[in-house]
C-alpha cells in the first residue's frame, strides 16, 4: 500500500514537472508574441500618427479656401452668411410629378413558388 | 528544571516498610519522565509542522494573489515607456471638436559615430550637397577629430533626407528615431499653442518640452505618461480661430495697422473660442525672441495677453456700470457735460462739442469723455478701485498660457481723483484685451463674474455677482445703443444684432505725452444683444482709414468694421439664428425697464 503511494506521488511530481516545464515554454511563447504584438501596435500606432497629422494638414483651413477659391466655378461655395437661413415654410412641398414611377414592371428573382400571400403592389393604381 | 530522582528514598523506604518491590517505583517514575519526554517532544513536531504549513500557505496566497492579480488587470495597449531614462512623449492638443491642433511625427535624427566611419571625407562633402545650410568643411573637420567619436549631424530629417542620407552609404552615419512636434495648422493658433522644442537627447529617444503658451503652461499634464493617449481639448474652436485670423489679417493690410488681435469669448463659461494676435509667426518653426528694439513688436508677443494698453473709450462702460449698480443714475438721468471739464491745471475734452448736458445713455453713445469722468467724481477713486478690483481688472489675468503670468496692469499710485477721472475713460490704466473681454462678458450676462479659460468647459461655473442682473439688462440696451445710434455704426450687421462700445486710445509716447497720429482702436462687442452669448473684442493699432478725403483713426472706422465682418463671419458658424431687429429691440426694452 505504502509502495503504491509513493508510486504514485513520484508519477504526481514528474507530471507536474512536465506540466511546469510546457507552461513555462507556453509563457515564453507568449511573452515573445506579446512583443511582437506590441512591436506592431507601435508601428501601427506610428502610421495612424502619420495619418492622422496628414490628415490634419491636408485639411487646414488655409488650404481648404485655397482650393474652395481656386475650384469656385464648379463648386461656388461661399462663406456661411445671415441670409443663407430660411424658414420652412420656405421650401416648396415636393410637386406630385416627381414621385418615382415604375413604368416596365418590377424584374422578381427568385422562385414565384416561395412567394406566398399578396405580391407587392406597383404604385401604378395610385397615380393621379 | 529540577530533576525527579527515580529513586526516591522517602518512598523507597516506605515501599520496604510495606514489604513493596522498590523496583517498581523505579519503574513508575521512569515511564512518567518518557511520557513527559514524549509529550514535549510532540508539541515540538506539531509547532513544527504548523509553522512549516503556515510557510506553505503564505506561498501558496502569494502565488495565487499573484495569478489572481494577472488575470484581473486590463489589457494595456502599448505604453510608450522609457528609452535610455528619457521620456519622449507628449499628448495631443485638440480643438473643442477634436481636430488636431498639435501632435507628434516620428522622424529621424542624425549622428555620426567617427570610429565607424569608413571615409569622413566623403561623407561631410556629400552631406553638404544635401544640406545645403551645412558647411562641408566643418562637418568633415568634426568627423577627423581624434578627440570626437560622437557628432551630432541634425535634429530632424525628413524621409526625402533620410533616404539621401542613407544612400551616401557610410556606416558611421546613424539614425536615432525621434518625436518632433508638429501644428498642422500652422500659424493659425500659434499665439494660443506656443511650440515645442527638443530637451534632453539620447540616441533613440529625446524630450519634447513646449516652449511657450499652452504647450509651457500644460507641460505637466502633456508629459504625463498616464494621460499620453487623451488628448488636450482646448476650448478654441478652429474654424472660428482660421476665420477670424484670415479676416484680421487683411484688415492689417488694408488698414495699415502694426498689429492686431481678436478675443472671441463665450459670455457665459468664459470660454475662448478665438484668440488672435498679429503679426503671428509659425509654431513649427518658431522664430527667435527679438534681441534689439521693443519686445511688443515681435511677432512672438500675445496682443491679446500680454498686451496691456490704455484701452481709452470701452473702460466707460465700466464706468456707467458703476453708476447705475450704486444706484447714482439710471439710464436716463441727465448729466452736465459742459466742456471742457477744468480739474486744476488738467482739462478734459470732448471729441467734439456734445452741448451742455446729455442723458447718461447718451455719454455713451456719443462716447462722452466730460459725462463719464463727472460720473467718476461722484463715485470717487476708492469705489471706482473697488469695482475695477471686483471684475478682476487690477491684477494679473488667470488664463492657461505662459506668457500670462508675466504681464500684469499698469495703475496709478496714488489713485488720486484725477486718476479716477481719466480711468473712467479709459487712460491712466492698462488693460488686455483678454481681460477687456472677460469684463464685458460679465456686464453682459445677468451680473456674474467669468474667469477666461482655454480649457473646454462641460457645465457654466459659478461665478461671483458682481453687478445685478438689472443693471446688465440695462448695460445690454446702452450697448445696443451705441451700435444702432452712436459711434458703432458699421457693427450692424443684418439678422445678427451688435451691442459694443468703441474706443480710440490715443498711444503713449516713450519720451512721455500721447503720441500725435497713433492710436490703438478697440471694439468690444456683445452679440446677440439681447442675450449676449459671445463677447468679441477687436483691437487695432495705429490702423488708419485712408478711402476718405482725410485719414481717419478712430475705433468706428477701423476696428469696428473688422468687428463687423468677423461676427457677420462668425455667427452662423456659431450656429446663431439670425433674429429681427425689432424683435431683439422689443426684448431689450422689456428687460432693461425698472420693475
Amino acid at each position: 500500500m505504502r509502495s503504491l503511494l509513493y508510486l504514485l506521488t513520484a508519477l504526481a511530481v514528474i507530471g507536474l514537472a512536465s506540466w511546469a516545464y510546457r507552461e513555462n515554454h507556453l509563457t515564453q511563447q507568449a511573452m515573445n508574441t506579446r512583443a511582437a504584438l506590441e512591436r506592431e501596435i507601435a508601428r501601427l500606432e506610428e502610421e495612424i500618427s502619420m495619418q492622422r497629422v496628414e490628415w490634419a494638414y491636408l485639411n487646414r483651413p488655409d488650404r481648404l479656401r485655397a482650393l474652395v477659391d481656386v475650384n469656385f466655378d464648379a463648386l461656388q461655395l461661399v462663406p456661411l452668411t445671415a441670409d443663407h437661413f430660411g424658414e420652412i415654410d420656405e421650401i416648396a412641398y415636393p410637386a406630385p410629378e416627381a414621385r418615382f414611377e415604375i413604368g416596365q414592371g418590377v424584374v422578381v428573382l427568385g422562385e414565384l413558388e416561395q412567394l406566398t400571400g399578396d405580391l407587392p403592389a406597383t404604385s401604378e393604381e395610385d397615380q393621379p | 528544571m529540577t530533576r525527579t530522582p527515580l529513586r526516591p528514598l522517602a518512598r523507597i523506604l516506605r515501599a520496604r516498610e510495606t514489604g513493596e518491590d522498590p523496583n517498581h517505583i523505579e519503574q513508575e517514575n521512569l515511564r512518567l519522565r518518557r511520557q513527559e519526554l514524549r509529550d514535549t517532544g510532540r508539541v515540538r513536531a506539531e509547532l513544527r509542522l504548523l509553522v512549516l504549513a503556515l510557510l506553505f500557505m503564505s506561498g501558496f496566497v502569494l502565488l495565487s494573489a499573484r495569478m489572481g492579480l494577472l488575470a484581473a488587470t486590463e489589457p494595456v495597449a502599448l505604453r510608450v515607456g522609457l528609452v535610455e531614462g528619457i521620456s519622449d512623449s507628449r499628448s495631443d492638443i485638440t480643438d473643442r471638436n477634436g481636430r488636431v491642433l498639435a501632435t507628434n511625427l516620428a522622424t529621424h535624427a542624425l549622428y555620426a559615430e567617427t570610429r565607424r566611419m569608413v571615409d569622413p571625407q566623403r561623407a561631410a562633402r556629400e552631406l553638404g550637397r544635401i544640406f545645403p545650410e551645412m558647411d562641408a568643411d566643418r562637418l568633415a573637420a568634426r568627423f577627423t577629430d581624434p578627440d570626437r567619436s560622437f557628432v551630432w549631424v541634425r535634429t530632424r530629417l525628413s524621409p526625402e533626407q533620410k533616404q539621401a542620407v542613407h544612400d551616401i552609404g557610410e556606416p558611421g552615419l546613424l539614425f536615432g528615431p525621434r518625436k518632433m512636434r508638429v501644428y498642422p495648422n500652422g500659424r493659425v493658433g500659434a499665439h494660443i499653442l506656443g511650440g515645442a522644442r527638443f530637451g534632453e537627447q539620447g540616441v533613440r529617444a529625446a524630450e519634447l518640452l513646449g516652449v511657450a503658451g499652452a504647450e509651457l503652461y500644460f507641460e505637466d499634464r502633456l508629459r504625463d505618461p498616464a494621460r499620453a493617449d487623451q488628448p488636450l481639448r482646448l476650448s478654441v474652436d478652429l474654424p472660428l480661430q482660421a476665420t477670424i485670423t484670415e479676416v484680421l489679417t487683411g484688415g492689417v493690410s488694408v488698414l495699415n495697422a502694426r498689429g492686431a488681435s481678436a478675443v472671441l469669448m463665450d459670455a457665459q463659461t468664459g470660454e475662448v473660442l478665438s484668440l488672435v494676435s498679429l503679426p503671428d509667426f509659425d509654431p513649427n518653426d518658431r522664430p527667435a525672441p527679438l534681441t534689439e528694439g521693443e519686445p511688443a513688436d515681435s511677432p512672438l508677443f500675445n496682443r491679446a495677453v500680454q498686451g496691456y494698453y490704455e484701452l481709452g473709450s470701452v473702460m466707460k462702460a465700466f464706468t456707467v456700470a458703476q453708476a447705475l449698480e450704486e444706484g447714482e443714475v439710471t439710464p436716463d438721468t441727465i448729466i452736465d457735460t459742459r466742456g471742457p471739464l477744468r480739474w486744476g491745471r488738467f482739462t478734459i475734452n470732448d471729441f467734439r462739442d456734445y452741448g451742455n448736458e446729455m442723458s447718461v445713455t447718451s455719454v455713451m453713445v456719443k462716447s462722452s469723455n466730460i459725462g463719464t469722468a463727472r460720473m467718476a467724481q461722484n463715485i470717487g477713486a476708492e469705489r471706482q478701485q473697488e469695482f475695477l478690483r471686483r471684475f478682476g481688472l487690477l491684477d494679473r489675468m488667470y488664463i492657461e498660457l505662459s506668457e500670462a503670468q508675466r504681464a500684469r496692469p499698469l495703475l496709478p499710485d496714488p489713485w488720486s481723483e484725477l486718476s479716477a477721472m481719466t480711468i473712467s475713460y479709459g487712460h491712466g490704466m492698462t488693460t488686455s484685451p483678454l481681460a477687456l473681454a472677460a469684463g464685458y462678458a460679465a456686464l453682459v450676462n445677468g451680473g456674474r463674474l467669468v474667469t477666461p479659460t482655454l480649457l473646454r468647459q462641460n457645465s457654466v461655473p459659478d461665478g461671483a455677482q458682481v453687478i445685478s442682473p438689472q443693471t446688465s439688462a440695462q448695460m445690454r440696451q446702452i450697448l445696443h445703443s451705441v451700435v444702432y445710434e452712436g459711434t458703432a455704426s458699421f457693427a450692424r450687421i443684418p439678422g445678427y444684432p451688435v451691442g459694443g462700445k468703441t474706443g480710440s486710445a490715443d498711444k503713449p509716447d516713450v519720451n512721455g505725452g500721447y503720441k500725435e497720429d497713433a492710436v490703438l482702436a478697440t471694439f468690444a462687442s456683445v452679440f446677440p444683444s439681447d442675450d449676449p452669448k459671445y463677447v468679441l473684442v477687436v483691437t487695432l493699432d495705429e490702423a488708419v482709414d485712408t478711402t476718405g478725403p482725410e485719414p481717419r483713426r478712430t475705433a468706428g472706422w477701423t476696428a469696428v468694421p473688422m468687428a463687423g465682418e468677423i461676427i457677420r463671419r462668425v455667427a452662423p458658424l456659431l450656429g446663431l439664428r439670425p433674429v429681427a431687429l425689432q424683435e431683439v429691440e422689443a426684448r431689450l426694452q422689456a428687460d432693461s425697464r425698472v420693475p
